[in-house]
This record gives C-alpha cells, structure tokens and sequence, in this order.
C-alpha cells in the first residue's frame, strides 16, 4: 500500500493518524490550533469541569476577532457580553499559557488573516479552529478546517480530534482569467456550479495552471470558499511561491530548520496516476466577474447574466422562490443597475492587502456614490500598515471612504456593524444567508473589484469599465 | 458523560420543509455570546420565529402548536455554513434528540452527535413519505431506533435503516463522548507527538 501513488491530501492525512479506529473515526493528531472569542469559552469551561489540564499550549493560538469594534478600539468595548466574551478568551489563555493576540496588540487581526501573515501556517500542517473558514489555510498545502466547541475542547485537551478521513476531489481550472476575474470570481463560480451541497463528504485539491499562476493571498481566497461548496476544506499543492510567501516570517522557521522543512514540503504534492473519488474540470475563460442573487454563496452567476429561472434549477422550487422573495428579486431579472446601500470590503475572505490594493484600482481618482455606506475593514493591523504604507489610505480617503480597524466586521455582524433590514449590502465576504450581515439584511457576495465599481456607481456595475 | 445516552426514541415530529437550512438560521450569530452552554434553545431559528418586535410569527412551524415532539424533520442540506456547534446546542436545549433530513452538512452532522442529538440519513423518497404523513396527521409518530438502526412511520410502518459508524453508535448508546476516549490514550498521543 505504501508504495501506491497519493494525493496531496493523503500524505498530510495519513502522516498524522495516531490511531485508527475499526469502523470509527481516526484520532488525528493537530499541529496548530487557532481560538478566538466566540466558540472557545464553553471548551475551557469544560476542562475545568473534567478537571483536565491543556497539553501542548504552545500548539494554540488565540486572536479576539468575531465580536470586536471596528472604531474606537482604544476604549472598553461597549456591549457587555462581547466584552465578556473577550476577557473570558484573556483570562483562559493566561491560565493555561497559550499565546493570545487581543484588542490592542499589534499583531490582532482575524485569525485567518493573522496565521499565515504571521509565518505560523506552514504546509504540511493539520490546522483547526472553532471557524469554518479554516479552510483558508489550506492555500499552503496544509489540511485545514473548521470544527465545533466540543472538537475545541479535545485539541485543547490532547491535541487530537476524531474524523473520518473524508473523501478526495480535485477541481481542475485550466486557462487564462478574463480581465477583472480574480480569485473570488473563481471560487464563486465554482461553488455556483456544484452548489452549497456538492462537495460535501469531500476534501478537496484545487489544481491546474489558474491555482498555479496565482498569488498566495488569491489561493487563500479560493481555500477560505470551501466549505460554501460543502467541503470540509480546500487545499493547493506548495510551491515556489509558497515558499517565498513562508520565507522571513517571524514565526517561520529559520536557518537549518527551514532547510529541512523545506525538504520536505517539496515532497508534498499528489503522485501521478493517483486516484480521486470524483474529479472536475473548469475552463478559465468561461469565468467572468460573479455576484450572487439569492440567500446561499451557490445562489452565484456572471454579472452579466440574468438571475435563473426556477424551473430550469433541479428540486427545491418552494426554497428557491422563499429565496428570490427575501432578496426582492424576481427570475430573469438582471442584476446590473440594482440599487447598492451598503458596500463591506474585509473579512478573512477578501481582508488581505491584494484585496484593498484591487479595491483602490477602481476608486481612485473617483467619488464614492453619496448614498453608499461604505465599511473598509482591514483583516488585521499588519494589512492596515500597509494600507497606510502604500499610499492607499490617501486613494480612499480622497475617494470619501473611511477606514476602519481589523475585525470579522459585517461578515457576520456579531458587533456593531450591521447591515439593516430590508438594505442590500455587496459584500466580499463570504455568506448571503438571510441576516447573515444583521436581521434582514440582504446581501451580494462579491469581489474587491465589484464592490469598488458597486461603492462608485451606487448600483451593481460590471467592473471590466473601470478597468 | 457529556449528555443522555440515545437507545430508542418514539415522538411526533416537527416538520421543516426548506432545503440548505444553515445555521445562521437556526442561531443567527447575534446570539452566540455566551460563555456557557445555556438557554440556546430560546433563540432557536430566532428570524424565522420572531419578529423584530420579539413577536412569534404564527406561520413559523415552532409558533404552531399543531406540532411537537422530540424529532425535527428538515430538508436536503441540513446544517450547511458555520461551524458553530450552538446551533446544534439550540435544537438540543429545545428539546429535539434527532434531526431527521435527507442530507447533512458535515459538520453540523458530527457537532450533533457530539451534543447527544441523532442525525437520521434518510433516502429523498422517505423524507418525502414522512413530511406527507405528517401533513395528514400532525400528531403521526417516528420510531428510531440507534440498536437497530432503523427508523420507522408508525402510521404505515415504513421502514427505512441509517448508518452510523459502530463507535459513534456504542458513544450514543452509552453517553460517552470523545474527550473520554481521548484522554484514556493520552500517553499514545504524547508518544506520538514525541516522534514528529
């Protein structure tokens, strides 16, 4: 068996079995383990009451991320029982001393943004975390997702979780990106095109010259959109560039090590002739900018094409048309020139400096619309200096945008940036479920590009004008 | 030692007819900011329940009192989007011990069970069966038994099995959970890490 051709996906997997459980999951061993505020306090709350201790603190990282401010980070957070919530993560971490990057300290940020800017994601890792956007790890080669409190609560304890090894698919984008079709327009095509349900049971490898060509933080984008397809997570085989992405960080490895780490992580990458369970193929040029329509991110279409007509869609008509009547929107209608009153660019999909760098491609030298409430929320505050570091605070401000600091924000507006009811907001998140960004709100997923032409015009604008 | 154990279970149900249920509504994150495991049940599918004045809307299945009992049935996709076990907390802590759908998230599906809440597989054509029997009588009843995997339409005795992997079956069946097993095999996992 060791000798068969395997997948990316089985090397990582496979090396980090402890035990295999007959007609049970596999106790499977995690090398980093992210925290934030919101799905750890229950988890610690329950090794106190086992009366177990934390095994491998320096194997957790915390950040506060979900619920923080995204003005005024200076003073005491307002409401109380996010406050609560984020001295419960202090509290917790300083007892059991594992690393913990609050309110404040210069390294705070989303966790997804922060782990690997920080040089603590590594390929070839088994990473979790309490998010399900943990996937966005995988961008590095690692086997990365989301898991719940009481999965917290076994890493923290033993550093170990339960699964069964899922399935493997690989999705093949081969071609040349049209212009203004970035990374998030390939994911949301994909996911439109197997649905929020069609890669569920599976773990996948995004492969083929469009992931090869791409930059780290496009991959982490593509990764980070997983899970809306259903997958448990993504991943890409590391690279060269991969590698000058790790190389320096300051909690990458130096020296010796990193040549011997880097050995290895030459050697991850799926055999020849290694088998998938299912595998599909994208053309590149068939993908041009996306916005979605309805309440679920494989609700998704080219923005210049017209919303689908029930009847033409497999099952579900009741769910699709309970869908359309809480976005306002009718079958065949086009989404260009519908009326945008918000506009959020952040979260840990699209909060990295490519984003904000595309973002200011469109706005500058242009007015934001008057009408437009615009939320420019950098991932972390390493991404917010190089905001200001590359002239691109000058380019929003000039522009009539605000910027404002690091948080999950209105992606899932657990603070105070809500969208209100009955608003439509184009977002570059990650979900348009319904009051997903704040009760009643209604949201378009989009890229940095759409949501700056979106923020300009004061309508939903196909970007490739601007370009 | 987490939660009940499950062996069989006998109720009416509560039917959700909607595909890609995620678990935005069915704890919308709003209501995630406790620190202990409490009172979840209460913000059960919160908007969908309520209205912005905290006013049950009375065409909501959980406003009717038509329907109850200890089995929520919902469409294809249940559980998709956030990992937040709260959401499987909130069906727990309402009263629900099995959610019964044709497909589930992955997650959703493995934070039930480590909540103490079945997840029942069934084929499209069964869920189909059960949301028309219970649309005739609101009070028809489910038998599920975990021993024998099987769940069952009282009314006609329609009978279909399910999987479940043999540990997760002898968890349930015992009130177990995970974090016993693990910690009894601690020295292996040290050992493991040791030689990394």
């Amino acid at each position: 068996m060791s000798n068969s051709p395997k997948t990316l996906f089985d090397k990582v997997w496979d090396s980090h079995v402890v035990r295999q459980i007959a007609d049970g999951p596999d106790v499977f061993f995690i090398d980093r383990h992210f925290i934030h505020e919101v799905t750890s306090p229950v988890a610690f709350l329950g090794l106190e009451q086992r009366g177990v201790s934390v095994l491998f603190p320096e194997k957790t990282f915390a950040t506060a991320d979900h619920n923080t401010p995204t003005i005024n980070q200076h003073l005491p957070v307002e409401d109380p029982l996010s406050a609560n919530q984020l001295l419960q993560l202090e509290k917790n971490t300083s007892k059991y001393g594992i690393s913990h990057w609050g309110l404040g300290n210069p390294k705070n940020g989303i966790v997804h943004v922060v782990g690997p800017e920080n040089g603590i994601t590594l390929p070839g890792m088994t990473i979790v975390c309490g998010d399900s956007h943990t996937s966005t790890h995988g961008a590095f080669g690692a086997i990365a997702f989301g898991i719940g409190t009481s999965e917290v609560e076994m890493v923290l304890s033993s550093q170990c979780i339960m699964q069964p090894k899922p399935l493997k698919m690989r999705i093949n984008v081969n071609g040349q990106l049209g212009k203004g079709v970035t990374p998030k327009d390939v994911a949301l095509y994909i996911i439109s095109k197997l649905s929020t349900s069609g890669a569920t049971g599976y773990f996948v490898e995004y492969a083929g010259d469009v992931f090869e060509n791409m930059s780290m933080e496009g991959r982490m984008t593509v990764c980070n959109l997983s899970i809306e397809m259903g997958a448990r997570g993504g991943m890409i085989a590391p690279d060269q560039t991969t590698f000058d992405y790790i190389h320096g960080r300051e909690l990458a490895p130096k020296g010796a090590e990193w040549d011997r780490q880097l050995a290895y992580w030459k050697t991850l990458k799926t055999d020849p002739n290694a088998v998938f369970d299912k595998e599909i193929t994208f053309s590149a040029s068939d993908i041009e900018p996306m916005i979605t329509y309805g309440t679920n991110p494989g609700m998704g279409m080219g923005i210049s094409k017209q919303i689908p007509i029930a009847k033409d869609l497999e099952g579900g008509a009741s769910t699709y048309a309970k869908s359309l009547d809480y976005m306002g929107f009718e079958e065949n209608d086009s989404m260009i020139g519908k009326k945008v009153d918000y506009v959020f660019i952040g979260s840990c999909t699209n909060g990295r400096i490519e984003d904000f760098r595309a973002f200011a491609s469109i706005i500058k030298g242009r007015k934001k619309a008057d009408h437009v409430t615009a939320w420019v929320v950098p991932g972390s505050h390493v991404v917010e200096a190089q905001i200001h570091a590359e002239g691109i605070y000058d380019i929003l401000t000039e522009a009539g945008f605000a910027l404002r600091q690091p948080g999950c924000s209105a992606c899932l507006a657990m603070n105070d940036d809500k969208i209100p009811a009955g608003k439509y907001a184009v977002s570059t998140s990650n979900r348009n479920f319904e009051g997903r960004q704040g009760p009643g709100s209604r949201t378009l997923l989009a890229s940095p590009l759409v949501a700056a032409a979106a923020a300009i015009t004061g309508v939903v604008t196909d970007p490739r004008q601007f370009l | 030692m987490a939660y009940d154990s499950f062996n069989v279970l006998r109720s009416s149900a509560v039917p959700l007819p909607i595909e890609n249920v995620d678990t935005d509504q069915i704890i919308p994150a709003r209501f995630l900011k406790a620190t202990e495991r409490k009172g979840f049940g209460d913000n059960l599918f919160r908007d969908w329940r309520f209205d912005k004045n905290d006013q049950p809307k009375s065409d909501f299945v959980l406003n009717n009192p038509t329907y109850s009992g200890k089995i929520l049935v919902g469409g294809k996709n249940f559980g998709s989007g956030s990992s937040r076990e709260h959401a499987a907390w909130a069906i727990y802590d309402y009263g629900f011990r099995c959610v019964v759908s044709s497909f589930f998230a992955d997650i959703f599906r493995g934070n039930s069970i480590n909540v103490g809440i079945l997840p029942v597989q069934v084929s499209p054509e069964f869920l189909h069966q059960i949301f028309t029997e219970i649309e005739k009588d609101p009070k028809a009843e489910l038998e599920i038994s975990l021993p024998e995997q099987t769940i069952t339409l009282v009314s006609t005795g329609a009978s279909e099995s399910f999987q479940i992997n043999g540990y997760k079956k002898h968890n349930l069946l015992n009130g177990f959970d995970d974090i016993d097993y693990l910690q009894a095999m601690k020295d292996e996992i040290a050992t493991f890490a040791l030689n990394r």
